[in-house]
């Protein structure tokens, strides 16, 4: 166990409630945005689980990845408002510049492509949020622009 | 130090970030310094003024001026012009159809209660809230109401639950304080995940200690000593606003051990969800915050008598809390004189899509669709004719202009199998493809259904199927009346209201726009598609 995660886990209580926001926090620790064997080991153990509880937990839910991600995460909102915007189009546009598709990450591992449902930003539909960051007003154009600057950090 | 003479609210949320809020807050700081208005002009960030798709949005008060779409390159314009000299910068100021800060004009337009805070107080700081009677309800139920008085003055109020059932709070409160034991839960439910519903993560962000003083009444009220806020992951910066208001209202000795001398104790814990649409359901959210998977639950039994860790509990939404302080301060008679005798108070919507205007606005329960469409969304966009509304998010009924005077209510609505749902009233003009966005509502129903129970699993893959079968022109009008079947079998069947309302929007899109399922069914060109829509 690195320090890093061995903090992680003296910041939460012993207490089977607090599954979720364990497994952010150790995921978020991972440069490549998933949760390893180990981690799910170390929540289980830590708050007293049986290791396929928190398996069971962790596929459920959409923002938890058992596989490694990209570097970034896109997330393109597929919500109804975002669809009258234009979303598909932008879709379409990411997966064919990227050349993966959606669930998918690419093979120099800094993109994930995946769809979300709506992100809170529908006065700027269409939308889709890269890491913690939300871009609007998207078109096929600006779509290029944003990864263009994406790939030159790095 | 003396009080400022002018205030310049910046809305600070997702969208203004985007916009490059950060910027124009620093050309602003720079500014004033290098005009020495650093005393008498005071800034505060707040969340957001209501108005959505205008860049950066800065109001100056007590003038009431709205700008839009300020860029940092605008600021030294408004501070040589407006603070200094008193002239308004006209290319700047937003029409009077976005929320003005004259009472009379918003009292003309929009109903302000929950969100009579939100775009005017720093959030970040609870002596804002405090100095707007902020905790003086917690303070007048702690030292002058018994909990059965409070419980009596919520039902008395008529307030119903604004997370989409409508179920009578002051109902849902007294059978908990009547559940027996000791140990009770009061829990907010803020996992909103309903698209085109922002209204919840603009009351968290804009004002979040009104939530904080709801839930410490509510545990007062039914018993409780714990209360837990159940926050969508994705909603970043209200997990971070949430946690500050906390260490400052426990700083206050507003939440903690024996507030306000009272001899009664209540905490608050904020928890982030993982992105699961089901979560929203009340079950589901409990089974979550039990670290599990989100799973609703059978009932009965109810939370009321068997929540969380098989506890009595309150689960309320985000709004219907946020109605609570004022109607402690302000009395059920108060509360009952908005709105309509069997759905009292105001209701918060999201009016999204080709609307001139789209935004958040608070107006009175039993506000016709069309004054909330021409009036506060200021119209159809390019003056094109209204095709649809869909109303109450994915799990919503699409409405046609022939429904434009119904009144926005629980009641009213149920008349035109329609709900109020979340609030988000998403307007569609003639180009819109009715059949492309309900295959948006299926795909989005598919992959959140939880597969816990038979009709929803397969009835959403089925429907998707089906779908398909349309957009590519090999389908039947058969293929029609199948899948409102099958969404009706899902309604009656479904164990939770995420397969039961399938059939709101199916049933909905495919009798009132049969012409165009038609035409794609059958592989003809549709009439929308045509004008270049979505």
């Amino acid at each position: 166990m690195t320090v890093e995660k061995k903090a992680i886990l003296q910041k939460f209580p012993r207490s089977p409630d607090v599954l979720l926001a364990l497994l952010h926090e150790l995921q978020r620790a991972n440069p490549q945005n998933y949760l390893t064997p180990e981690d799910l080991a170390l929540a289980a153990e830590h708050l007293g689980l049986p290791l396929s509880r928190v398996h069971d937990a962790v596929t459920f839910y959409t923002m938890f990845s058992l596989r490694p991600r990209g570097k970034h995460v896109i997330r393109v909102c597929d919500s109804p408002n975002c669809l009258l915007f234009g979303a598909g189009s932008v879709v379409e546009e990411l997966k064919k510049l990227l050349g993966v598709e959606v669930g998918e990450t690419t093979p120099d591992g800094l993109f994930t492509l995946e769809t979300t449902s709506c992100l809170g930003a529908c006065g700027v539909a269409p939308v889709m949020m890269v890491d913690d960051e939300v871009f609007g007003n998207l078109t096929p154009e600006k779509v290029r622009e944003v990864l263009a600057r994406l790939k030159e950090g790095g | 130090m003396r009080p400022a003479r002018t205030h310049v609210l910046v809305a600070v949320d997702e969208e203004s970030r985007l916009a490059g809020v950060d910027q124009v807050l620093l050309a602003l700081q720079q500014a004033l310094d290098q005009y020495g208005l650093r005393e008498e002009v005071k800034v505060i960030e707040t969340g957001t003024l209501g108005v959505s798709g205008q860049g950066v949005v800065v109001a100056i008060y007590p003038d009431g001026v709205f700008y839009g779409r300020v860029q940092p390159a605008d600021v030294r314009e408004i501070v040589e012009e407006h603070l200094l000299k008193g002239r308004p910068v006209a290319r700047l100021r937003l029409p009077t159809a976005a929320p003005v800060a004259r009472p009379a004009e918003i009292l003309g337009r929009q109903t302000r209660v929950v969100l009579r805070r939100v775009g005017v107080i720093d959030p970040e700081n609870i002596e804002e809230y405090i100095a707007q009677g902020g905790y003086e309800a917690l303070a007048k139920v702690l030292l002058e109401m018994r909990p059965e008085e409070v419980i009596e003055e919520v039902r008395r109020s008529g307030l119903r639950g604004r997370g989409g059932a409508g179920f009578p709070t002051g109902v849902k409160w007294a059978a908990v304080r009547n559940a027996p034991g000791p140990e009770k839960y009061v829990i907010c439910n803020a996992d909103e995940g309903e698209p085109g519903t922002f209204k919840d993560r603009l009351i968290l962000e804009g004002d979040p200690h009104r939530i904080l003083e709801a839930m410490a009444i509510a545990g007062y009220a039914v018993g409780a000593q714990r209360g837990i806020i159940y926050v969508r992951g994705e909603y970043a910066l209200s997990i971070r606003r949430l946690e500050q208001a906390l260490n400052q209202a426990r700083a206050y000795g507003l939440l903690g051990d024996n507030i306000l001398e009272s001899g009664f104790s209540f905490d608050i814990e904020v928890r982030p969800g993982a992105g699961a649409y089901v979560c929203g359901e009340e079950t589901a959210l409990i089974e979550s915050l039990e670290g599990k998977r989100g799973w609703p639950r059978i009932r009965p039994p109810y939370p009321v008598t068997h929540g969380l860790w098989g506890k009595p509990t309150v689960v309320n939404n985000v709004e219907t809390l946020a109605n609570i302080p004022d109607i402690i301060l302000r009395g059920a008679a108060w509360f009952r004189s908005l709105g309509t005798p069997t759905c009292p108070g105001t209701k918060v919507y999201t009016i999204l899509g080709h609307v001139r205007f789209p935004g958040l606005v608070e107006v009175e329960m039993g506000t016709p669709l069309r004054s909330l469409i021409y009036e506060l969304g200021g119209g159809v966009r390019d003056g094109r004719p209204l095709k649809a509304v869909l109303i109450g998010g994915a799990a919503g009924a699409f409405l046609t202009p022939a429904d434009l005077d119904v009144r926005l209510d629980f009641d009213s609505l149920a008349g035109r199998a329609a709900v109020l749902g979340s609030g988000a009233v998403l307007v569609m003009d003639d180009t819109t493809c009715i059949v492309y966005m309900l295959g948006g509502i299926l795909r989005f129903f598919r992959h959140e259904s939880c597969g816990q129970c038979v009709p929803c699993r397969a009835g959403t893959d089925l429907l998707v199927r089906l779908w398909e079968r349309i957009r590519q022109g090999q389908a039947s009008p058969e293929t029609l009346k199948r899948m409102v079947e099958i969404a009706e079998v899902m309604r009656q069947a479904s164990l939770c209201p995420l397969g039961q309302s399938l059939s709101l929007p199916v049933r909905s899109a495919l009798e009132k726009f049969p012409e165009e399922f038609l035409a794609h069914a059958a592989g003809a060109p549709c009439p929308s598609c045509q004008k270049g829509g979505a």
